[in-house]
């Protein structure tokens, strides 16, 4: 058994580039499940549109990295308006069917051949992340702490990475404890006594939505910028219901939920899969081969996160009192 | 001098309603509320057909009718929270047809819910807080600058203060909303409304679920709602109350106002008794059925005269 090779890439995966996208999209998530009860099971969806956003706008039309962000973040807003002013009325559980197929709807689009001249089909796109990593200030070697570390592009990767997650968790938390956030969170509770008290819950939806849009996109972005590509069916839905475990997991409603479930998350599943490989390899395990260790990992994460409902309803961060109130 | 006050107020509500005709739909001296042809229809049932109202500022008025008649559908009329087919309503002379539930609130009438709405999860302060209006920090933009609201929410929350120990529920500021009584969680639905500073407080079903002892807390509470210059709509079932706190009692059924009046003589008006009771409660149902009623009554005149006959 190779230890060392399960422990670095555990510790790895605690820090690495799967925390800063996922961790992203789960702020997303949280924003909109749970500060606001928004069901929106479509944010794959605005990762999506970011990534396509900037690979496209750089690759196909050949305009600077920085437009292509640009154009990123705006789709990222145009697509909440444009499934907010329809659907933001509807009750929670048609938003989430709505929603989720909006996502799919994208998904499509990205991948269909009509549209591989400018978004490449299910090869998607890949080439455009040079001018990120041109700006790269590391010079060339090996960042960490022995056998823990990385190479200057991954670690420039993760140190804008880390930032913009720090960055989006001080807004989450400057804004969740200011009256905006209390209106939002009375939302979640009861939207008609929010009426009554003459808040506009419409326009407060929207904003949410978009928040929680805008910061799945960049999440987005760092897929794209780290793996260097966007394929279409990355965006699935099951990137959306890996941030929505990743939230319940951190804790809904909680500011540093997210990025720990995300965390959590990740080393789980890397932990597992390398363990269970390294086992079969030495012989440890003889019931399986190597090459069933992937679902079966899925399978035990999946028993770990129903263990975690069963015993810690509340998630990481959460307070069991607010679990209490809804068992009444 | 509370009392003076209460005096003058109670009687100056009851002065305004003096003289007044107890038909549906009679003028008021100074209405602050008027709709005119409210017609709500859900597929082949007309749920209300009002077809003129008028509440009087400043006063306590009760709007009663047997189950189904339409009170709380009315109400969202009014406030916004459902479309009526047709009619219009203004307040305070300002046209209120069509203007959504918040716009309403924030012109100053103000509503409560028959099932309490009162927002578990957080705190009965933030409840409180919430019912102000014209918040700074509400702002997307502003609220990432805790400077810019911070002394507006000191303010707010000084006045919220105020009321829960009105409300004798300053003990409980930092609990969850959700482990409030049902009670507690009425009289905490009425404290927010008045943080929003309404003109109009309506009530719906302010006495339902809630135990007898705070009943009389609760009574008190909106009395004192029309000692402080506002006026109060409410509906309700218990009669009790009605004839205890309202100045002027409206009666709807099957959608339609059928009759107003004072307290004490409402429930005596033959149209209200036939609206509860039916309007012939004490008239056979069909023609068999008073044939029935004849035969029974001929039987047992028989009967009697057969018992007679074995007596001797």
């Amino acid at each position: 058994m190779d230890w060392l090779t399960i422990l670095t890439t555990t510790v790895h995966a605690a820090i690495g580039w799967e925390v800063v996208v996922y961790g992203l999209a789960a702020i997303g998530v949280n924003i909109h499940f749970g500060y606001t009860g928004l069901l929106n099971f479509g944010q794959a969806a605005f990762m999506a549109v970011a990534g396509y956003g900037l690979a496209v706008t750089i690759v196909v039309i050949g305009l600077p990295f920085w437009v292509g962000i640009l154009v990123g973040l705006a789709g990222a807003v145009l697509l909440a308006l444009l499934l907010g002013v329809p659907t933001l009325r509807l009750r929670a559980d048609y938003l989430a069917i709505v929603t989720i197929a909006a996502a799919e709807i994208i998904r499509l689009i990205f991948r269909s051949v009509a549209f591989k001249e400018t978004f490449g089909g299910s090869d998607g796109r890949r080439g455009f992340n040079n001018d990120f990593y041109e700006i790269n200030p590391f010079p060339p070697g090996h960042y960490g702490i022995g056998p823990f570390g990385f190479n200057e592009r991954t670690f420039w990767l993760l140190v804008v990475g880390w930032v913009t997650l720090a960055v989006c968790c001080a807004v989450v938390y400057l804004l969740m404890k200011s009256p905006w956030g209390r209106v939002l969170k009375a939302i979640r509770e009861d939207e008609e006594a929010v009426r009554s008290l003459g808040k506009n819950v419409f326009s407060y939806k929207m904003q949410s939505l978009i928040l929680g849009g805008v910061i799945g996109a960049l999440g987005g972005f760092f897929y794209g910028l780290y793996n260097g590509s966007v394929q279409p069916d990355v965006f699935g839905t099951e990137m959306t219901f890996f941030a929505y475990t990743i939230v319940i997991l951190g804790g809904a409603a909680r500011v540093l939920g997210p990025v720990v479930g995300a965390m959590v998350f990740w080393v789980l599943f890397v932990f597992i899969g390398n363990f269970l490989s390294e086992a079969v390899r030495a012989g440890y395990i003889t019931v399986i081969t190597e090459t069933q260790v992937g679902p079966i990992r899925y399978a035990l994460v999946g028993l770990g996160f129903i263990l975690l409902l069963v015993f810690r309803p509340q998630g990481i961060f959460g307070d069991k009192r607010e679990i209490a109130l809804d068992a009444r | 001098m509370p009392d003076n006050q209460t005096t003058t107020r109670k009687a100056a509500a009851l002065a305004a309603f003096q003289g007044l005709e107890h038909e549906p739909g009679v003028a008021k001296p100074d209405a602050i509320l008027t709709a005119d042809n409210v017609v709500r229809r859900f597929g082949g049932l007309t749920a209300v057909d009002v077809g003129h109202v008028e509440i009087q500022r400043g006063s306590i008025t009760a709007l009663i009718g047997p189950n189904g008649a339409g009170k709380t559908t009315f109400f969202n009329q009014l406030t916004g929270f459902d479309t009526a087919d047709a009619g219009s309503w203004s307040f305070n002379g300002k046209a209120m047809n069509g203007v959504p539930a918040h716009k309403v609130a924030r012109s100053g009438m103000v509503r409560t819910f028959q099932l309490t709405k009162a927002l578990s999860k957080l705190t009965v302060m933030e409840n409180m807080r919430l019912g102000a209006q014209g918040q700074k920090g509400e702002n997307f933009f502003r609220a990432l600058i805790p400077g810019s609201w911070r002394g507006q929410e000191d303010e707010i929350t000084k006045r919220a203060e105020e009321l829960l120990v009105r409300f004798k529920l300053d003990a409980k500021s930092e609990d969850f909303a959700g482990s409030l009584s049902g009670g507690q969680r009425k009289l905490l639905e009425m404290a927010r409304a008045l943080m929003v500073n309404p003109e109009l407080v309506m009530l719906d079903e302010p006495m339902a679920g809630v135990n007898p002892a705070l009943t009389q807390s609760l009574l008190g509470h909106v009395k004192d709602l029309r000692e402080q210059g506002m006026t109060v709509l409410f509906v309700e079932h218990d009669m009790d109350m009605v004839r205890d706190i309202s100045d002027w009692v409206i009666v709807m059924a099957q959608g339609a106002i059928i009759a107003e009046g004072p307290p004490d003589s409402i429930m005596s008006d033959h149209r209200v008794i036939d609206a509860y009771l039916g309007a012939h409660h004490d008239a056979p149902l069909s023609e068999e059925e008073l044939q029935q009623q004849l035969h029974e009554a001929e039987a047992a005149l028989e009967a009697e005269a057969a018992e007679e006959e074995a007596a001797k």
